[in-house]
């Protein structure tokens, strides 16, 4: 798959180039560049009245769907408003995954032992993104205002992040998306390139490539370790 | 596979279970034993195992029921699942309960009522509003004279090319003039407006094939502009009326700057059509009462009406030229003003050649113009024919300049020379429709029947005999109008036929001296004389006269508005929309505007204290955008009704002359916490000394 590449003739301008970047750095980045276009976690409530569910899309950096309607409905068990959560994380996101994909670049082109850690935040995003859902769930979840309407009828809770789940006449699934899968795809690129970078020592004059031994060195181990890495 | 399995186990079963039956009918033929049953008193309700359901086969459902295999195919041709739509909808007008019913085909589900020209509370529609009184006022027959009943006739929904587009709808109301419009994003009426030369009118509402004109046809003779004459005088001084309401597409009301009216002789204008395809540009109205009776004054030897008008064997059959006529009122060089009504005098509308009469038989009714508009379709009513003229000889008589004239000078085309057909149906013929296999349906109201007839010329392809009568189904009872669907278009569809009737008699089970109508679904898909009724749709809340039968796919409504604090009037945001985080009670002296949520389950405010004699405007934006979560709100004395659906902002003014404590609430069931969804209006009485001295 992608670690074949290096073997591509370097006679192309192409094959030069990929032989003079890590490749799975550049195409982590563009992972996710695209990953920010499509939702990363999705919930949908389900009860009887509500026979289409209710939607609660999450892309990186802001909420959509039915969040006028849950946030009616969450009024009543004395939720907070689903817009006052992630504040900072919603304020920030676009600024952090630009300067992801920038580290990435830079990671890419220039082929240290030391720079290729600039990819490490970006391979961490998925987990993070997940702990930080997951602390903004509880977090409502568990501080519901006592004097709310039926707050003597749901205890708190918290959500359930993955699968399915069930508050009062609701019933809930919720999964991460797109989004997600290009991040985490981007992950265990970024993941395949650090041990490209960290375990096989790369000829220090960057603008003297090797013509012979880097392509091929370079894909016969990470293909040996890649399966392993994927389950 | 299950549901086909069930079905095919259904149909099996059907000659079994007709054994146990003898009113067997597959003709439609109604079950004239059944009625005798029903009326030994000796009713299904007394049979042992007739409470509830027992069994579970077909079988047995169907013995326990008493259900013939006819019954059970209507019902398998009309029972709808629960969740699943109708594939039509039907616009029936309301009839003197001034509304309009919408109703699914083929379940005859009642989904809606439409409020038009009457006050409705669970719209809010007439109750308070300030935006629904407006509207409703905008038919008011003469200044402070509120007009709050009507009779709604003829549903008109809008056309594309002489196709239902389902944008629009109009209606008439013959008690007073009157026309609605509807818009059917939201189904709300959007616009009344009122004859200014007429208070009656019964050849209403029919639109041109794109939508150009609404046509309101008159009816009773007046002198126009609400002038009084004596009746000695009425040849003289009464006139009827045809109006051309111009509409404006784009900004869904009718102009009626642009709109313009023709005089007429004072015969009583009857039904209208207007022509399409190849008679596109022309409308046709019959008339009754060419022997201009006025009336019994009492005294000995007086004619009644109903006797006076129907003494001629021929009335007219108008042939109005609406393209030129459209031009000469627009010229405005020709016309006169009645109540800033442009008018078309008659000797113009004769000198401009924009009129033509020609005989029809007596005393007829309902003129509906072939999808192809090659031949307009004249119903006896007194006559057991249906009249057929033919456009193409219409077009030649009027090219070879007839030669007599009516009384009043108007150009009479020869009878023998535009006829194309008569067809015997039966008595009492009324209205006709088409379907999508050259057929005609005809109502019968004195045999309470539906006619199919075959139309002639290009329509016949199948190579049955043109002009004759095919079938008839009776129906119970009284049919007037029938629509099938899409049938008054330029293609329609066949399959369902309503029918109409105005008598229900031993239908239902008695319900007082006042009786429900009954619409009667027909399954017209079939060729040749099988025609069954399918379906009894009791109407309860007045006489449905005309109804319209659309694709239900044509309609594409708003499942919210569009946006929070949305004006209803203008199809945009309210400037008084008010957003969550906005609301206010603002006071100036003593006027006070009231800014008021509404959402699951609170109204914000929830108290407004107000002090007597203060000027109140009270304005409350629903800010649900949930499918269905409307709110009402009650106010009580002051007697005000909302109906807030999602988005939805209105408003509502008064002064508050009456003290006390009200408490106000939200009417619809919206949530558990429905109950709770309430507020106070207080009114101190203290309030008339410090605000305004005390008048009180």
């Amino acid at each position: 798959m992608a670690s074949q590449r290096p073997e591509a003739r370097p006679t192309s301008r192409l094959g030069a180039l990929g032989a003079r970047i890590t490749l799975p750095f550049a195409a982590a980045a563009v992972l996710l560049a695209v990953s920010i276009l499509f939702p990363y976690w999705e919930l949908r409530l389900n009860a009887p009245q509500y026979p289409r569910g209710l939607f609660m899309t999450v892309f990186i950096d802001h909420i959509q769907g039915d969040i006028r309607e849950i946030d009616g409905l969450n009024h009543y068990i004395g939720m907070a408003p689903l817009g006052n959560a992630a504040h900072l994380e919603r304020t920030v996101a676009m600024g952090a995954i630009v300067a992801m994909i920038g580290a990435l670049g830079v990671a890419a082109v220039l082929r240290g032992r030391w720079t290729a850690l600039l990819a490490v935040p970006a391979m961490l995003l998925p987990p993070v993104f997940l702990a930080d859902l997951f602390y903004w769930l509880r977090h409502f979840g568990r501080n519901l205002d006592p004097d709310a309407a039926l707050s003597n009828a749901i205890p708190p809770f918290t959500p359930r992040i993955l699968g399915h789940g069930a508050i009062a006449q609701f019933s809930t699934d919720a999964m991460v998306q797109t989004g997600f899968w290009l991040a985490l795809a981007a992950s265990l690129l970024i993941a395949l390139g650090l041990v490209q970078r960290l375990h096989q020592p790369v000829p220090e004059p960057v603008d003297v490539p090797s013509r012979a031994a880097v392509p091929g060195s370079v894909s016969s181990r990470p293909r040996t370790d890649h399966p392993a890495e994927a389950t | 596979m299950m549901r086909r399995l069930m079905v095919l186990a259904l149909i099996a079963l059907l000659p079994i279970v007709g054994c146990s039956r003898q009113d067997v009918d597959t003709s439609g033929q109604p079950r004239e034993d059944a009625a005798e049953e029903a009326q030994e008193g000796d009713d299904d309700a007394g049979r042992p195992g007739s409470v509830g359901v027992t069994g579970e086969s077909v079988e047995e459902i169907a013995a326990a029921r008493n259900l013939s295999p006819a019954d059970v195919s209507a019902a398998l041709k009309t029972y709808m699942p629960s969740g699943r739509h109708d594939e039509y909808l039907m616009f029936a007008s309301g009839g003197h309960s001034g509304q309009i019913m919408v109703v699914g085909l083929p379940s005859m589900r009642l989904l809606k009522v439409i409020a038009v020209f009457t006050p409705e509370s669970w719209q809010g529609w007439g109750t308070g509003g300030t935006s629904t009184e407006e509207r409703l006022a905008g038919g008011d027959a003469r200044p402070g004279m509120p007009v709050r009943s009507a009779d709604t006739h003829h549903p008109a929904l809008s056309e594309t090319g002489g196709d239902y587009d389902g944008e629009w709808l109009f209606i008439g109301d013959k008690s007073n003039g009157r026309i609605g419009v509807i818009d059917l994003r939201d189904f709300e009426t959007k616009q009344i407006v009122k004859n200014p030369i007429a208070d009656g009118n019964h050849g209403g509402t029919f639109v041109t094939p794109d939508t150009e004109w609404v046509i309101e046809g008159g009816q009773y003779a007046t002198p126009l502009g609400g002038e009084y004459a004596g009746l000695d005088t009425y040849q003289e001084t009464f006139r009827g009326h045809i109006t051309f309401w111009k509409f404006d597409r784009d900004a869904g009301r009718i102009d009626v700057a642009r709109s313009f009216s023709m005089e007429l002789p004072p015969y009583w204008q009857d039904l209208c059509d207007a022509g399409k395809k190849v008679s596109e540009g022309w409308v046709f109205c019959n008339s009754i009462n060419t022997e201009m009776a006025a009336g019994n004054d009492g005294t000995e030897g007086g004619v009644n009406f109903e006797s006076g008008v129907s003494q001629n064997d021929m009335d007219y059959l108008h042939l109005f030229n609406l393209d030129r006529a459209a031009e000469v009122a627009a010229a405005g060089e020709n016309t006169t003003t009645v109540n800033g009504m442009t008018v078309i005098p008659l000797e113009v509308a004769i000198s401009e050649k924009l009129l033509y009469f020609t005989p029809e038989p007596k005393s007829p009714h309902g003129v509906d113009v072939t999808p192809g508009g090659e031949f307009l379709v004249v119903a006896g009513k007194l006559d057991p024919h249906v009249s057929i003229y033919s456009w193409e000889k219409i077009q030649a008589a009027i090219a070879a300049g007839p030669t007599e004239t009516d009384t009043f000078g108007v150009p009479l085309l020869a009878y023998d020379d535009v006829i194309e057909a008569q067809v015997e149906l039966g008595l009492g013929p009324l209205h006709t429709q088409y379907d999508d296999k050259g057929y005609g349906y005809t109502s019968l109201f004195l045999d309470s029947a539906v006619a199919r007839w075959t139309l002639g010329g290009a329509y016949r392809t199948d190579g049955e005999e043109p002009w004759q009568l095919v079938t008839k189904t009776p129906v119970q009872y009284n049919i007037g109008h029938l629509a099938t669907a899409e049938g008054d278009t330029v293609s329609p569809d066949g399959g369902y036929l309503v029918a109409l009737n105005k008598w229900a008699v031993d239908r239902f089970h008695n319900v007082g001296p006042l009786l429900p109508q009954n619409l009667q679904l027909l399954d017209i898909s079939a060729p040749g004389t099988t025609m069954p009724v399918l379906y009894d749709m009791p109407i309860g809340n007045g006489e449905p006269h005309y109804s319209q039968i659309i694709k239900s796919d044509k309609l594409k409504g708003w499942e919210t508005y569009p946006e929070i604090g949305w004006d209803a009037v203008t199809q945009a945001v309210s400037a008084n929309a008010t957003q969550s985080g906005q609301e206010r009670v603002e006071r100036d002296g003593n006027q006070v505007t009231v800014y008021m949520t509404a959402v699951r389950s609170h109204f914000t405010p929830e108290r407004v204290e107000l002090q007597a004699g203060d000027e109140v405007t009270w304005h409350i934006t629903n800010i649900e955008t949930a499918y269905d979560a409307t709110h009402g709100f009650s106010l009580p004395v002051y007697g005000i009704n909302l109906s807030l659906e999602p988005g939805e902002t209105e408003s509502f003014a008064f002064t508050a002359g009456e003290k006390g404590v009200f408490a106000w609430y939200c009417t619809e069931f919206c949530s558990a916490l429905h109950l709770e969804m309430a507020g106070y209006m207080l009114v101190d009485p203290q309030g008339v000394a410090q605000a305004t001295g005390g008048d009180r």
